[in-house]
């Protein structure tokens, strides 16, 4: 229930502003189109070289060295249930965030535009979506082709959860 | 200039600048005997120092001043302004010959009698003040310009004088000669020349006493060194954000990164014009990095810094006499992990006090010394560091506890019953747990333990505990040191590189089915036969489960032999890569629960790899839990083999003609093989670049050549900085077994043969090699094998100089040297259960003074026959006394170098004789 409140807090905000424009980087993950705050955004990278750590959580891809500071690299798509990442060739590619200090390379698909959209297109998620997505999320956003689901960082790294679910 | 001379210069200005304000202080408060004693202990280094580096003119002028202060502490003389401005003049000239040291690295000519002879009369207790002053003018400008060089020149005279009589006014309000006070501060600063006169006009005048500030404004030649050195001093530290530092580390290692790439680069394309440039920036990046690295390193004596105050506060509340003591306050760390552990320690210091000691009576009726002790020691542990706080007190209350524990209700009495002494002492860590009957101001809110244990854990830290109802409780904490620069062993296991930190390896050993060393199997445990012991093996692939373990069996692999504590075991890896400087990361907050890493880092060639931790390693390995019962029993066992019949190690090689030959090995460095290409000839000698040095290299058979295009195998044999190559044909093996020479040799370089591994062997003799290599390998001729081993010294003295001029001149003398910077430091060698031949002190220290070490260690029982041999200047028959008494076995001066290489050849035979 805590997990839900803040969301509930921002989309009565935003509703009292009316119009108010927020950016995302967006991601593909599985053909599913992800948003990420632009802020929170430090870097996107292409195919690095990770350093597989041993005994960690599966989620956890490993560690790359980004310009001297460790980061740890998360493969999103395990983190949220689906299977791993078909060996097709195509290059991995990342988005760094910075949580509480730490950066965090998210391992998706592919990393689009960033767009700027409205709170009139927010909403929050569905009842039927699932259960692990609803946790790491904080809404959907109505685009015309398609929906954009928008991530948070903070749940998305939060690993005692899982363990707990 | 020489580096023991401007050491020398550093370290006396400090003083010198510490002297004035003290001087100041005491004229103040005349009766302070910390004050006093601190002075004359100052002054006291400086003629010390001095007569050792041959400086007779500053010698003497210090030891005039310090015979007075001498009085002084002993209570003869009265400290009057009149005395103290005869010191602070005697500083003053020191200070003059010193400006003049520092630029002609000599002293300059001439001699300061006058004011000696003033010094040495008021020593005597001549209540002639002003008789001696009446004769003092002419000898402040005798002394004093002398060390201008200007002797003749009457403007010189002036300028030393101008300043002395300028400050007068300010400070000296009422001095004796009331007259000219008002008309010579006029005089002399407007028409500085014409003060020439004015000197001998007021003769009572103790005008010098706060010249150092003047000093330098107006001194203009010569002081203008010393005005410069001065506030260079001022400037030594600046105040800088740490954000500021941190950015700076991130950057640097950023460049480290650009900089390996270039080098790669660089490799790859010959005679490029970028490699001299791209070879500057390789050093300036290094050394810009080790800068860097170092400025976020501080000794955890900062963050102890109040506790001596708290100690003292506490003690007078709680009516309880505490002593606290601090060990290892120079052992570094982080420090972000430093501000993180002052809390926590400052509140198990309060709880030692308040509910470890008893009060005084209490402590005599349990036949304990009147005054309890706080213990506080650091020191750095297989990539840790480890804090004990221990006191001498009660310890915890088990039947308290275990009614507390009741109470509320945290466990059953019959869960009690099962449970061992050490798990419910545990409860303490648990939140709301006091034990103290009443809540005082200091504590026993029950807020305590387990806001420590979560602090220090919350930084990847551990506490332990360990209590005897009685006898006292010990507190461990042990950190990572994040962030701090390690030297670590590079391993892989599975394709995945590992870094092990160096301080934890022990020794590495290649393990091949066609080696000598074979993994064997005890119910699928693996154990390593390793000089005759079991040692335990770890899988690193198994525990990290990495790839598949069914092939681990068959291949080559490497044992990384790691200790823990008392506990050693053998980490198997596959690969053993380069050791490698580098900087411990942590890991992300998500990853901190694995036990076996300690943090990660970033490699030269830029990739990241994970730090193994050898205690979460030994921990999983699942030996902690029985290690720690068993600790003191093994302690026990390991130094009951090391006595066991005198069986000692010996390497087994061969070398030239006759049989295999054999050599301790404790006296053995390292085994290396040398590629015979590159060893050189210098000085007609083969020498091999080792390590960044040159090591001579000795051939055990005279006939030896140096055969090009083939490899050689070398016994190194060191001593600190120095090390020697035994050229030898093969190693053999290394046995273990009683070393009896049975049949004696004249041949040189051999002691004899012994049966050793059931075969005849030479046994040869080191020492002989080492002075072929070294003539001064050992100070004196070596007498048969005994001698090999080093006689051991510890030296105790406060001064870094001191120690730095005594450590390698004793070396060289072929002592083993132990140099530590106060007596409680050596106290803790005792406890720890070091043991020299000899101890060598200084008397005049900080803290513990030499006398009191003494006694300390005369009643210590470890010590208590150990020579004393005591450094020090005073050599009046009542020092000496004092000294005896205190029980000191001699007395060195301090500058004397012959005399104390005697004196410690002496006591020492004395007590092989006795």
């Amino acid at each position: 229930m805590s997990a839900r409140l803040p969301a509930v807090k921002k989309a009565g905000s935003q509703e009292v502003a009316t119009i108010k424009n927020e950016d995302f980087v967006t991601a593909t993950i599985a053909g599913q189109l992800f948003g990420i705050p632009v802020l929170q955004v430090q870097d996107v990278l292409g195919p690095q070289k990770i350093t597989r750590i041993p005994l960690a959580p599966p989620e956890v891809a490993g560690s790359l060295n980004l310009r001297g500071r460790i980061v740890t690299a998360i493969d999103v798509r395990l983190r949220l249930g689906l299977p791993p990442r078909p060996a097709d060739g195509k290059p991995v590619m990342s988005i760094v965030v910075d949580h509480k200090g730490e950066l965090y390379s998210l391992m998706v698909d592919h990393v689009g535009e960033v767009l700027s959209l409205t709170s009139h297109d927010f909403e929050r998620h569905p009842a039927t979506m699932d259960q692990r997505w609803r946790e790491i999320s904080t809404g959907i956003y109505r685009l015309k082709e398609t929906l954009l689901v928008v991530l948070d960082v903070s749940k998305l790294l939060n690993f005692a959860n899982i363990e707990a679910a | 200039m020489d580096d023991l001379l401007s050491e020398f210069l550093t370290e006396t200005n400090e003083n010198l600048a510490v002297l004035d304000v003290e001087l100041v202080k005491l004229e103040q408060n005349p009766n302070d005997p910390g004050l006093l004693s601190n002075i004359f202990r100052l002054v006291h280094t400086i003629k010390g120092t001095c007569g050792f580096l041959g400086l007779p003119r500053l010698e003497s002028v210090a030891h005039a001043a310090e015979n007075v202060l001498g009085k002084f502490r002993d209570g003869e003389l009265h400290v009057s302004p009149y005395a103290v401005s005869l010191i602070l003049e005697s500083l003053d000239t020191i200070k003059g010959i010193l400006s003049v040291l520092e630029q002609t690295e000599a002293e300059p000519p001439g001699n300061d009698q006058d004011l000696i002879d003033r010094l040495n009369a008021m020593a005597e207790g001549k209540e002639l003040p002003r008789a001696g002053a009446a004769a003092a003018p002419a000898p402040v400008v005798a002394t004093t310009d002398p060390d201008q060089l200007f002797e003749p020149v009457p403007a010189a005279l002036t300028h030393t004088l101008a300043p002395v009589a300028q400050p007068e006014p300010k400070k000296e309000e009422p001095p004796p000669p009331p007259v000219p006070v008002a008309t010579k501060p006029a005089a002399s600063r407007d028409v500085a020349p014409v003060a020439e006169p004015t000197p001998p006009a007021e003769p009572a005048a103790p005008p010098p006493p706060p010249p150092p500030r003047a000093e330098g404004a107006s001194n203009n030649e010569d002081v203008r060194g010393e005005g410069a050195k001065e506030s260079a001093l001022a400037q030594q530290t600046i105040r800088v954000h740490v954000d500021l530092l941190e950015n700076l580390m991130t950057m640097v290692s950023e460049l480290v990164l650009t900089r390996n790439q270039l080098l790669q680069i660089l490799r790859s394309q010959k005679d490029s014009e970028f490699a001299a440039p791209l070879q500057r920036l390789n050093h300036v990046t290094s050394e810009l990095q080790e800068g860097v690295m170092k400025t976020r390193m501080q000794p955890i004596g900062n963050a102890w810094a109040k506790l001596p105050r708290l100690v003292r506060d506490l003690s007078h509340e709680l009516h309880k006499k505490i002593d606290l003591q601090m060990l290892g306050a120079e052992t570094e760390l982080d420090r972000q992990v430093l501000e993180l552990i002052k809390d926590p320690l400052t509140h198990m210091v309060r709880n030692s006090g308040d509910h470890g000691l008893e009060i005084p009576a209490e402590r005599i009726a349990a036949g304990k010394s009147e005054t309890g002790r706080i213990t506080l020691n650091a020191f750095h542990e297989g990539g840790h560091i480890i804090i004990e706080i221990s006191d001498d007190g009660k310890g915890l209350p088990l039947s308290k506890i275990k009614s507390k524990i009741v109470q509320n209700g945290l466990a059953s009495e019959a869960e009690l019953a099962q449970m061992s002494d050490q798990q419910i002492q545990q409860f303490i860590f648990k939140p709301g747990f006091s034990t103290a009957a009443k809540v005082t101001s200091v504590s026993g809110r029950g807020v305590g333990m387990d806001v420590v244990k979560t602090n220090i854990e919350k930084i990847g830290g551990t506490i332990e505990m360990r209590s005897i109802e009685g006898r006292g409780t010990t507190f461990t904490i042990k950190i990572p040191l994040t962030l701090a620069i390690v030297s670590a062993l590079i391993v892989e296991c599975a394709s995945e590189r590992f870094a092990v930190p160096q301080i934890s390896v022990v020794e590495l050993v290649r393990a091949a089915d066609d080696s000598e060393h074979k993994i064997e199997r005890i119910n699928g445990a693996p154990v390593l036969r390793l000089r005759n012991r079991l040692l335990p093996l770890v899988s690193l692939q198994r525990l990290l489960k990495l790839g598949s373990a069914q092939d681990d069996d068959k291949r080559e692999t490497f044992i990384v032999v790691s200790q823990v504590g008392n506990y050693t075991f053998g980490i198997i890896v596959d690969r053993v890569f380069d050791t490698e400087e580098i900087v411990v990361k942590p890991v992300a907050p998500i990853l901190r629960h694995i036990e076996l890493f300690s943090g990660n880092t970033i490699l030269g060639d830029g990739s990241v790899i994970m730090i193994l931790d050898p205690n979460g390693i030994a921990t999983a390995s699942g030996n902690m839990a029985t290690l720690q019962d068993t600790q003191v029993a093994t302690q026990e066992a390991a130094k009951a083999t090391r006595r066991e019949d005198d069986k000692m190690a010996l390497l087994l090689f061969s070398a030239g003609e006759g049989g295999p030959k054999a050599v301790p090995l404790s006296l053995v460095a390292r085994l290396e093989d040398v590629d015979l290409n590159h060893v050189e000839l210098s000085n007609g000698e083969p020498v091999v670049q080792y390590r960044g040095k040159l090591m001579p290299l000795v051939p055990i058979d005279p006939t030896w050549k140096i055969v090009r295009d083939k490899r050689q195998p070398v016994v190194v044999f060191a001593d600190g900085e120095r090390s020697m190559g035994l050229v030898v044909d093969e190693i053999v093996d290394i046995v273990e077994d009683k070393l009896a020479v049975e049949l004696g040799t004249e041949r040189p370089g051999f002691l004899g043969s012994a049966i050793i591994a059931g075969k005849a062997t030479d046994v040869i003799d080191a020492g002989f090699y080492l002075t072929r290599a070294f003539k001064d390998w050992f100070g004196n001729a070596h007498e048969g094998f005994e001698d090999l081993r080093q006689h051991r010294v510890l030296l105790v003295d406060d001064s870094p100089f001191f120690r730095n001029l005594l450590t390698p001149l004793l070396t060289v003398s072929g002592y083993d040297v132990t140099a530590v910077e106060s007596a409680d430091e050596a106290l803790a060698l005792c406890e720890s259960g070091e043991d020299f031949d000899v101890i060598v002190s200084d008397i005049e220290m900080p803290g513990m003074s030499g006398l009191d070490f003494a006694q300390a260690v005369r009643s210590s029982s470890r010590w208590a026959s150990t020579p004393l041999v005591a450094l020090s200047s005073h050599s009046t028959p009542r020092d000496l006394d004092r000294g005896r008494e205190a029980g000191f076995n001699d007395y060195v001066a301090k500058f004397d170098r012959e005399a104390l290489l005697f004196t410690l050849q002496q006591t020492i035979t004395e007590k092989g004789a006795a």
